[in-house]
């Protein structure tokens, strides 16, 4: 029977078939924990005498509470500190693998599980953190979980589930110059809404998301939870074999062959039948933008701010007008005029090495406007050591911005990486939600390049903004490029 | 889990939609370690707001929450089913719930019971009119009834037996642990594994 790819993986995983409306049983193959979601599931097992069931198939790392300076000290916030210890305690009693602040594994747990080829298509990934979509990317089923299902897995390798829905998002055409993975997501959700992809597998296809790198996809399937979907995937490809290939995890060898034979089955089949389906021309996208306080809240930029009158449905209207108090924000402003006070390059969204390039091809040989502050916080800590190869971190420190260590920082400020009530922030990040990157803040999602652009420019800029201001032109005084 | 059959409380309503888990507990307050105490953490940033409706009585005691849509979406963090929990509610109404949020509370006895929007409309104007009007949450008969107002509310089926019930979803899955080990000899040899563990270096 033809079939999506959704339901190929659904179905090489179910254990025992749901009848008389009950779930199916599915078999989880992968499951990453961190600091915040794991203690509480830790308790359940020991309250109940219950061992990991695959501790094989279990990875930790620290990543919400760690801090990006001075991590060789003590962690300073005792709350953080503890909750941390409580992992560590947690790994060492059920003998889970734990990379720590310090180690060259550690980082955000959606940047650690693929750069260890971990995350292979065809496998179930689960994570006490919504943005476990994120390695969709590679075909896989992966989704965010709450901490009852978190000790669920851990006791039983599984989880009581109803198939999901699955809806096609194909995007056809070449993406522009300074267009990227993240504008066709926020392009995708300003489209569907923050509810839109509510039960729904969304599929990513089309010419599009082929040409894309690894990081891009996986910027996007992160992102799918922001339209309220259960996960997102994009079936595997030579890109995806390429990525793979040689990472520490990867199979090897016969095992290789073995599992590309398979991956190369994954994929919807052409008379497959989705349950609902959405087009996305790339050629027409532009760089995207949030204006609002939630991710389905953006526009082009170069839009104006929109007013509450914009809207023709109630409940989208009354939205809008908490938005725009909350964003002090006035209507008919253009988004090219409004000033940031800080850029966080950073999230398990857009902190992988390609972004750190995309980032630095923008600011490179140029100074940060002088009234911004810009803080770049790689993904996971090789993702750090890579740049330094490179020597991107000296690109980024002549720029004017700080260069961090890694972890979730200012995305959700959880450690001291926060905005000020009132500040306002052009980040890389998922979430523009009201507080979400300190009490007060103001968030505009955007893409690296832009955070690029806007950190040069000291308003939300597109690269292209960048073409009158050539480099070594530096705004109000910089020296220009000191490396 | 406590079993649930019905409830009756003082209804309390939310004008919002999009309330995302974010809102219903700041990040801040998901550093403890414990299951429980999470009552100071609802809607903390809300709360600062003396105009907030929980700051108004008799709100402040009411223990069924009458939402817009889409409560519940963004991070996956139970702490928000916990807070809801902790400070008393028993149900959310809303005519639309992300399915994270909708898993976790159906794992700690507070239903997620969905209504039509004009449903929740009608809820919201019985609710101002007559504040403090108690809502009952009929579980088994799938109705809440408001002050004379009769609605039915969607709930998956199986997390209504479960909560009926009152059973450990753990409990229920270990009863088939010969067919996850029977499913497990069959796994193919390439599958993942984070054991032994191995590095770039």
């Amino acid at each position: 029977m033809a079939g999506t790819l959704a339901e190929k993986v659904w179905s090489d995983h179910v254990v025992r078939r749901g009848e008389n409306g009950e779930p199916d049983l599915l078999y989880i193959d992968l499951q990453l924990l961190h600091e915040v979601t794991s203690p509480q599931a830790f308790d359940g097992l020991r309250q109940e005498g219950r061992p990991l069931r695959r501790v094989d198939q279990t990875i930790a790392t620290e990543d919400h509470n760690t801090p990006t300076i001075d991590i060789d000290k003590p962690i300073a916030d005792i709350t953080s500190r503890t909750q941390i210890e409580t992992l560590r305690r947690n790994a060492r009693e059920f003998g889970v693998r734990l990379h720590s602040l310090g180690d060259a594994e550690q980082g955000i747990v959606h940047v650690v599980g693929p750069q260890l080829g971990l995350t292979m298509p065809g496998i179930t990934v689960v994570c006490g953190d919504s943005h476990t979509s994120t390695h969709g990317a590679f075909g896989a089923l992966a989704f965010g979980i709450g901490t009852s299902e978190v000790e669920h897995v851990m006791a039983t390798q599984t989880l009581p589930l109803k198939p999901f829905r699955t809806m096609a998002i194909t995007v056809d055409g070449t993406l522009r110059p300074g267009v990227s993975a993240k504008d066709i997501i926020l392009a995708v959700i300003a489209k569907i809404g923050t509810g839109g992809g509510q039960g729904y597998v969304l599929e990513y296809r089309g010419e599009a998301i082929r040409a894309l790198s690894m990081e891009g996809r996986m910027t996007i399937c992160n992102m799918s939870i922001e339209a309220g979907a259960r996960a997102g995937m994009i079936a595997p490809d030579e890109t995806t074999f390429a990525y793979l290939k040689g990472r520490p995890h990867a199979p090897e060898n016969a095992l290789w062959d073995e599992a590309v034979e398979h991956w190369r089955s994954l994929h919807s089949d052409d008379d497959a039948t989705f349950d609902a389906e959405v087009v996305i021309d790339a050629d027409a996208l532009e760089p995207y933008v949030t204006w609002g306080t939630n991710p389905g809240q953006g526009l082009p930029l170069s839009a104006v701010v929109p007013g509450p009158e914009d809207f023709g449905d109630d409940t989208e209207r009354s939205a809008a007008e908490r938005a725009l108090e909350y964003m002090d924000l006035v209507p008919g402003t253009p988004l090219k005029d409004i000033a940031v006070d800080t850029v966080f390059m950073g999230s398990c969204t857009n902190s992988r090495i390609e972004d750190l390039r995309a980032f630095v091809d923008v600011i490179r040989g140029r100074r940060k406007h002088p009234d911004v502050r810009v803080m770049v916080v790689p993904g996971s800590a090789r993702v750090k050591l890579q740049a330094e190869k490179e020597g991107l971190h000296e690109e980024i420190l002549a720029f004017g911005a700080e260069w961090r260590q890694a972890g979730c920082s200012m995305c959700l400020g959880m450690n001291p990486d926060q905005l000020a009530p009132g500040e306002r922030c052009a980040s890389t990040s998922n979430r523009n939600f009201e507080g979400r990157q300190g009490k007060g803040g103001r968030t505009h999602l955007v893409s690296p390049v832009v955070a690029g652009a806007t950190a040069v420019r000291g308003t939300l800029s597109s690269p292209g903004d960048l073409l009158d201001a050539p480099v070594g032109d530096a705004p109000a005084g910089g020296a220009a490029a000191a490396a | 889990m406590e079993k649930f059959s019905t409830h009756t409380g003082i209804g309390v309503p939310l004008r919002r939609s999009n309330v995302d888990t974010d809102q219903i507990i700041p990040a801040m307050y998901l550093k403890r370690v414990t299951k429980t105490g999470f009552e100071d953490g609802l809607f903390s940033g809300w709360r600062k707001d003396p105009s907030f409706i929980l700051n108004q009585e008799p709100y402040s005691r009411g223990s069924v929450l009458v939402a817009g849509s889409d409560f519940g979406t963004g991070s996956s963090r139970e702490h928000a089913v916990w807070a809801l929990r902790d400070y008393g509610f028993r149900a959310v109404l809303s005519s639309r719930f992300a399915d994270i949020f909708r898993g976790n509370a159906g794992k700690q006895g507070l239903v997620a019971a969905e209504l039509s929007q004009d449903d929740i409309e009608l809820i919201w104007k019985i609710l101002e009119e007559n504040p403090g009007t108690e809502i009952t949450v009929d579980l088994e008969a799938q109705q809440v009834r408001a002050g004379e107002a009769v609605f039915r509310f969607e709930v998956d089926e199986y997390t209504r037996w479960r909560l009926m019930e009152g059973l450990d979803d753990i409990g229920l899955t270990l009863r088939h642990e010969a067919d996850i080990t029977a499913f497990e000899a069959r796994r193919p040899a390439w599958m993942p594994k984070t054991l032994p563990v191995r590095t770039e270096d």
